[in-house]
């Protein structure tokens, strides 16, 4: 993959399958960002004080200083939320796919699904090590490594914007994607 | 330039921005779920017209500082001390060891951070060398360091004094408030107010006849959750409460009174004669004195220490007062280690005459039961229930409120689907911004009750801190007192009423007229508390 359009050749279904699951994590991870921000009271400090496994106290210390925690639920609220759009609209996609994998990585590692741990705010599901946490971050690895929105999405005005940068220096012409789509 | 464009086909374009759409989508319905939530809680928050209440404004503290006695100083005694901003330097040590082990443990922080009450303490009196020491080390500051006196009287004689925080055994609480008031002082006292009936009448009479600034130590009358359902109450929103449930829950050895026996208490360090005061002499006994809360000759049981906190929770949000007829019973069921005083017990108290709002046609609803169980032997908790026509309020250091199905009030809300039965329709927690860590079985218990923190601006606050701080206000400045001599003598009778409806095994009647409670001098005496 040397990161021009023309290098991608998933076929049309392959292509758009990837850009619904794509648009979906957005849509998830936004509207949870959404849902804070519109609620004033919201504040992880109860969720990182439920906090278990080995990096309990690291979360713990996060929650104990106001000051830190603000600037927590900040990052939180606004990293959902533009990781969330950026998803949706394909732009950006790599930053933000890795804005998400850290982001849910530190849910799971705060919550890890141990044998013999209980969290106080009960999940709605059975997990042992695997949860969906873990899941989207896999998801989203996924997507790291079949980049199509360079075909549909914003990132495919950037790929052409630099292929012409990159043609223009070569003198060569860009060559235009033939993707089937 | 003229390349650039070329490049830029219809079919970039549209492949380009083929996922905009979707953001349209998500923020139409996004903003379509807000306002159909916000719409509903607009219209239960418009039906009930609730505003979460604010703590009493207490007046400022500026000022020369206010020159405090300390009068016994065990496991209550310090607690005040850190109330007042005086911890003993064992107790920070303590604290700081258990904030390394346990982050989540913030009670040295929250101690710190503490606003000043603007107070020195110039004396201190503890029948136990050992605690008149540490009294004495917790109020050493900038060069002052208080008196320590063995005698609560030579105390009370010192001018450097100007008001006394008494936390005695039970059995003392009125002997000394009553001497503090005569000696000019202003009085803070740990509950059960007294030990006796007679005892109430002289220590209301003492606090009248003096006006000086009396205050009852039910420091949950300053939680913000229970200003918050006082608030919902009176705007009616249960309707006609008939039925309230209070409840202890503990099980464990310090929820049972059986506290540490210092190893240091002995005949020498302790004043023992002192100590019995009215009690029935007897030889000294370490256990007597270190776990006074077993016995009744010292102490007033589940009644007058746990039960008077449920009461008095009521009482602040109910004013229901002295109730018309008590019954009770109880036992020694899971802590038989020679105590008197039982460790299970039902109590019952009728008033058949509250009325307080209904949504019903006049004169159907009228009286209500309140109703406090207590087991020293399962922390089960069973949550405070104000149960109402309309509504259920579960009460703790949040407010919970139930619509119940068969509602007149909120009938049509439930039929046109506004009022969800399966969730609570309105739900108050003022941590909701914070964090809480509380540590062991009983200080949960506490909480639980407001009676070790509440909110402020969605700050943790020690509530008796400000409930020390509104005693402090009314020297200073005249403020009311939120747990006065009324409301003191109110939950003295009634946790007397129940004592002796225990220990009778006989219903207990009040008259109201004569502010009497029915029962023969004989009687009050066979049971120690005339």
């Amino acid at each position: 993959m040397d990161g021009t359009v023309k290098s991608l050749s998933y076929s049309a279904t392959q292509t758009w399958m990837l850009t619904i699951l794509r648009v979906l994590i957005g849509w998830h991870l936004m509207y949870e960002g959404i849902v804070k921000l519109w609620n004033p009271g919201w504040s992880a400090g109860g969720y990182l004080m439920d906090s278990q496994g080995f990096f309990a106290e690291y979360f713990y210390k996060l929650a104990a200083n106001p000051g830190v925690l603000e600037v927590v639920d900040f990052l939180n609220v606004w990293g959902l939320v533009l990781v969330g759009l950026a998803l949706i609209l394909g732009v950006f996609t790599r930053l933000a796919l890795w804005g998400g994998i850290v982001l849910l990585a530190l849910y799971y590692l705060s919550h890890p699904p141990l044998i013999g741990v209980k969290y106080a705010l009960p999940s709605e599901g059975s997990y042992l090590w695997v949860n969906k946490n873990l899941i989207e971050i896999f998801a989203m690895a996924v997507l790291l490594v079949f980049p199509a929105s360079r075909v549909i999405g914003m990132d495919r005005y950037l790929m052409t914007w630099r292929d012409g940068r990159k043609a223009s220096s070569n003198g060569v012409p860009a060559r235009k994607e033939e993707i089937p789509v | 330039m003229e390349e650039k464009k070329n490049k830029m086909s219809r079919r970039d374009a549209l492949l380009g921005l083929a996922t905009v759409p979707v953001v349209g989508a998500f923020f139409l319905g996004a903003s379509a779920k807000s306002s159909h939530d916000e719409e509903i809680r607009e219209s239960i928050l418009k039906e009930l017209n609730v505003e979460a209440a604010a703590p009493p404004e207490s007046g400022p503290m500026s000022g020369d500082p206010i020159r405090i006695g300390i009068i016994a100083f065990g496991i209550r005694g310090e607690q005040l001390g850190r109330a007042l901003g005086f911890a003993t330097p064992a107790w920070i040590e303590q604290m700081k060891k258990n904030a390394l082990e346990n982050p989540k443990d913030t009670r040295l922080k929250d101690f710190l951070e503490q606003e000043s009450q603007n107070v020195v303490i110039t004396a201190v009196c503890d029948l136990f060398t050992v605690r008149a020491e540490a009294a004495q080390a917790a109020g050493t500051r900038d060069g002052n360091k208080p008196k320590i006196y063995r005698d609560y009287r030579e105390l009370l004689g010192d001018k450097n004094v100007d008001a006394v925080v008494i936390a005695t055994p039970d059995h003392w609480h009125a002997p000394i408030a009553i001497d503090a008031l005569n000696a000019g002082k202003h009085v803070y006292v740990e509950k059960c107010m007294t030990h006796k009936v007679q005892e109430t009448y002289d220590l209301y009479d003492a606090v009248k006849r003096t006006g000086l600034v009396f205050q009852l130590g039910h420091q949950h009358r300053q939680t913000q959750s229970f200003l918050t359902a006082r608030e919902i109450i009176r705007k009616n929103v249960l309707g006609h409460i008939n039925l309230i449930q209070t409840n202890t829950n503990r099980n464990d050895d310090n929820g049972a009174w059986q506290y540490d026996i210092h190893p240091d208490g002995n005949p020498q360090t302790i004043d023992w004669d002192m100590f019995l005061g009215n009690a029935p002499k007897i030889p000294f006994n370490a256990e007597h004195f270190f776990r006074w809360r077993k016995w009744y000759v010292y102490g007033t049981g589940l009644n007058g220490d746990l039960l008077t906190h449920d009461y008095d929770r009521i009482n602040c949000l109910l004013e229901m007062g002295i109730p018309s007829s008590t019954t009770a019973s109880g036992g020694i069921y899971t802590h038989r280690d020679g105590r008197d005083v039982p460790d299970v017990l039902q109590v019952v108290m009728e008033y058949p005459n509250f009325k307080m709002g209904t949504t019903q046609e006049a004169g159907k609803e009228q009286g209500m039961t309140f109703m406090y169980s207590a087991t020293l032997g399962n922390q089960w908790d069973r949550g405070t229930l104000l149960m109402g026509h309309d509504a259920t309020m579960e009460l703790s250091n949040q407010v919970t409120i139930h619509a119940d199905p068969r509602s007149t009030r909120y009938k049509q809300m439930i039929e046109d689907g506004t009022i969800n039965l399966d969730v609570p329709m309105y739900a108050y927690n003022p941590s909701a911004k914070g964090v809480d860590a509380v540590t062991g079985a009983t200080a949960k218990y506490f909480a639980s009750k407001g009676l070790m923190y509440t909110y402020v601006n969605g700050k943790r606050v020690d509530s008796t801190f400000l409930h020390m701080r509104e005693w402090l206000s009314g020297i200073r400045n005249g403020t009311k007192q939120s747990c006065g001599i009324e409301e003191g003598f109110e939950e003295a009778i009634s946790a007397h009423m129940t004592t002796i409806a225990t220990r009778t095994g006989k219903r207990v009647d009040w008259d109201p007229v004569e502010r009497r409670i029915k029962v023969d001098n004989a009687t009050l005496e066979s049971i120690g508390i005339a």
